[in-house]
């Protein structure tokens, strides 16, 4: 069997699992609940084992060795390992507080996003390294930081499910921050999804494609009414999160999750990913970068964002420890941290040009 | 009265100094104006700027630019005010530090002590439990059981009937190790820019340099001079995926050789604190006259072969025979057109080499061919089998070079960091004190304690204590 068959496996026991969660919680029933478990834990071993399959494919191909095969060199290799991520720190959740509530939001994330990464056709294809890339720090430094921005995705769920459980008007501050942020991240996703359908034809490449085609369907088409429409759109989603973010506040309510529990995992999430990401991310990149550029810092667009988002995530832990903020303060710290993440994560890649556009050319 | 006023000027610039409220101040001015850096593009040409301007503020962007220009934007990791920001953060960090490390440094310097009974009180995490057996078993018992969940050195004190140990006081120092990894850090940076340079240097296959060029256009000499022998860019299979790049250095000091070796992208040359690192490369026609078309010559049917170095325009010998080989054309990537079969030259780097010989016999042309290095297929010519190796002398390399006296505080930094936030965040102090006591012929067990950090997993090892009793 090939990488990408256990890739589908896995894809289709998320999706699943997710049927299981959703019905566990419908009915308590704790069969139903180890199976939803079981399913999961079946996934994660398919993605893992699919994740050792593509890393001997690409050694096959790279012929450079096990440190150097380490398949996450472009947009879909880092996304089918960021669900790997997600998908253990949600097992160790799990497992550590007893709670299946959570199963029911990340397995359809985690299913979704591999299901959309088969059918949007994304490139496949191994690629062998650039020259740039040719390091054994590759693998410390890829890894690490991808554990990090899992741990801070995995955050930034709790944070915004802290503030859905507890903000009570709509008049509130905190409320009016996480529809908006909610709202915003829906668009963002269906401009995407509309892009892609619209240029289908030219995905060659994920990057490019993204690179080329970000929003040209939609907030950055030529035409002016679709611009308009677009914004229109976009401020139609807000408006409609805003409206019925009760009924979210029911849903997520319903699940039992506590929101001290809550409270507790964004933090608990910072606090493993905020060491990682400076060891792996910002250490081990600057000890790279020093190795072949000559330069351990060099304020690359990359860098700097990260940067940025080390500096939020310092902010939350020293708010936290030396003011005592918790609840929706530290929650809204949280988000903000995130959208930083993502931006390092994504954004720069596609939207600004730096040393660290691989894959791009 | 004069002293007094001083010092309330001390105390108050000390205390902005102190206040968090700073520090998130000096936060957000960092992160918002490197947001803007990363917006702008740094130190390029001006006019990718106004392009980039032009879709925001239309045909007012080229005073737009005037103004972020004249802000420092267009270079602001170095300007200034970014500086001064950074140099705040500093102040700001170390001020803070101080100002809260007296009391943690007590508490890392005390040793654990036995507490007063009303302090325990206070502590008490498990209700008391009774256990069999006596006094003395009971305590050599409990000291056995807090080394197996990690106490190592469990001390006893008689009089107050309490047993206690600790564990990670000194993690409660995590914190300022890595407030003192970042100042580390800055210092390297600062070392390096004030002691060190930077600068880039193109050098011919066959050039020799002793100094570079820096940022700004003006040369920096080196002590020594640098040599390149060779460089070859190599492609995966077919494709113009580049593998790897390298230089052949010579480092020459008074006239000797003295280091040689083969740089690559992630492999740089040191030499006396100099560091040369690949960072790019690029083709130069203009440099043709001093080329060499380096081949390697099969005589028909014989095994043996004859190296073959010309340059254009020149010709040579083609073993075991009568006629002459000369290059007289060259591409440094040649490909052809689908449609019309015509050859063109398709990128202005070495990605495809060529050379076209002619054969000639008593003068007269018998043959033309080209030659292309990455396929052996077109290597067959009538008269042998010729080989294009490299054609010598047309690429430079490009070498990014770097004195940097500071990158040791640089990593000294990096190392305190990553212990600073190990102990920051994965190393509590535990602190546990057990008193046990005889009363009515039974013995009682009573635990106290505390963590900073980590709580529900020192509640777990008491847990286990508690039960093994």
């Amino acid at each position: 069997m090939d990488s990408s068959q256990l890739f589908g496996i896995a894809t289709i026991a998320y999706i699943l699992a997710m049927v299981a969660y959703i019905a566990y919680l419908a009915f308590k029933n704790s069969t139903i609940g180890s199976i939803a478990t079981t399913i999961t834990i079946a996934g994660f071993v398919s993605h893992t084992i699919a994740f050792f399959v593509r890393t001997a494919e690409f050694l096959e191909v790279g012929q450079m060795g096990i440190m150097r095969a380490i398949p996450l060199t472009n947009l879909y290799e880092s996304l089918i390992f960021f669900v790997w991520c997600i998908i253990l720190g949600y097992l160790v959740i799990e497992f550590k507080y007893k709670t299946k509530s959570f199963g029911a939001f990340i397995t359809p994330i985690a299913g979704m996003t591999l299901a959309f990464i088969e059918l949007s056709g994304i490139h496949k294809d191994i690629h062998p390294l650039v020259p740039a890339l040719q390091s054994n720090w590759l693998l410390s430094h890829v890894t690490m930081s991808f554990l990090a921005y899992a741990a801070f995705a995995i955050s930034f769920a709790t944070a915004m499910m802290y503030l859905a459980v507890t903000t009570e008007k709509k008049k509130d501050g905190a409320y009016i921050f996480w529809t908006t942020t909610l709202g915003v991240f829906i668009t963002i996703l269906a401009a995407m999804c509309i892009d892609f359908f619209a240029f289908k034809i030219a995905a060659s490449r994920p990057e490019s494609f993204i690179k080329s085609y970000l929003f040209k369907a939609t907030f950055r088409s030529s035409s002016g009414i679709v611009v308009l429409l677009s914004t229109i759109g976009l401020g139609a989603i807000i408006y409609a999160v805003y409206n019925y973010g009760h009924i979210l506040k029911k849903v997520i309510t319903s699940f039992n999750l506590s929101k001290d529990v809550l409270d507790d995992l964004t933090y608990k999430s910072i606090a493993v990913g905020f060491p990682v990401f400076t060891l792996g991310g910002l250490i081990f990149g600057a000890v790279w970068a020093d190795q072949a550029w000559g330069r351990y810092w060099s304020w690359d667009p990359k860098e700097t964002w990260s940067l940025i988002t080390w500096f939020v995530y310092a902010f939350f832990l020293h708010a936290r420890y030396l003011r005592g903020w918790k609840g929706q303060k530290i929650a809204i710290v949280a988000v903000v941290g995130f959208v930083s993440t993502i931006f390092t994560y994504l954004g720069v890649n596609l939207l600004l040009t730096g040393l660290h556009s691989y894959g791009a050319q | 009265m004069e002293d007094k006023k001083s010092q309330g000027i001390v105390d108050r610039i000390w205390n902005i100094l102190t206040s968090i409220k700073l520090a998130v101040v000096v936060f957000t001015l960092i992160s918002v104006t490197s947001i803007a850096g990363t917006l702008i593009q740094q130190q390029v040409e001006p006019e990718r700027n106004i392009k980039m301007l032009t879709k925001v503020f239309g045909d007012s962007a080229p005073a737009v630019f005037k103004v972020i220009n004249a802000m420092g934007f267009t270079d602001m990791y170095r300007s200034w005010w970014f500086l001064a920001l950074l140099f705040i953060f500093a102040v700001n960090l170390v001020i803070c530090s101080i100002d809260r490390l007296p009391g943690i440094w007590k508490l890392a310097k005390t040793p654990i002590r036995p507490i007063e009974p009303e302090i325990f009180k206070s502590m008490i995490v498990r209700p008391q439990i009774q256990v069999k057996g006596k006094l003395e078993d009971t305590v050599s018992s409990v000291t056995a059981e807090l080394k197996k969940i990690g106490f190592s050195n469990v001390l006893t004190d008689g009089k107050s009937g309490q047993i206690y140990s600790e564990k990670g006081r000194y993690s409660r120092l995590g914190v300022y190790v890595t407030h003192l990894s970042i100042l580390l850090i800055m210092m390297g940076g600062i070392e390096g820019k004030f002691f060190g340079f930077d600068g880039y240097l193109a050098l011919p296959e066959g050039g020799t340099a002793s100094s570079i060029e820096s940022r700004d256009g003006s040369k920096i000499p080196l002590e020594f001079s640098v040599r390149c022998d060779d460089f070859d860019v190599s492609f995966y299979d077919d494709t113009d995926t580049p593998k790897s790049y390298v230089s052949n250095l010579v480092v020459i000091e008074n006239n000797k050789e003295v280091l040689k070796k083969q740089i690559s992208v992630n492999d740089p040359l040191r030499y006396k604190g100099v560091v040369f690192y690949q960072a790019s490369y690029f083709f130069n026609p203009d440099n043709i006259a001093n080329s060499k078309f380096k081949m390697k010559v099969y005589a028909q049917g014989a095994g043996s072969s004859q190296d073959v170095s010309v340059g254009l325009d020149q010709s040579f010998d083609v073993p075991g025979t009568k006629i002459k080989g000369k290059v007289v054309d060259y591409s440094p990537a040649v490909g052809i057109d689908n449609k019309t079969g015509e050859l063109f030259t398709y990128s202005n780097q070495m990605n495809n080499p060529a050379a076209f010989i002619e054969f000639s016999e008593a003068g007269k042309t018998v043959h033309k061919q080209w030659v292309l290095k990455r396929f052996p297929e077109t290597w067959k010519t009538p008269f042998g089998s010729i080989q294009l190796l490299d054609i010598w002398g047309v690429q430079y390399t490009g070498l990014q070079v770097r004195k940097d006296p500071g990158v040791w505080l640089v990593y000294l930094g990096c190392l305190f960091m990553a212990v600073g936030l190990y102990a920051a965040f994965f190393m509590s102090h535990r602190r546990i004190w057990v008193h046990v006591a005889e009363e009515k012929g039974k013995t009682t067990v009573t635990v106290a304690g505390s963590a900073n950090k980590n709580k529900i997993q020192f509640d777990q090892k008491i847990d286990s204590l508690t039960k093994s009793l």
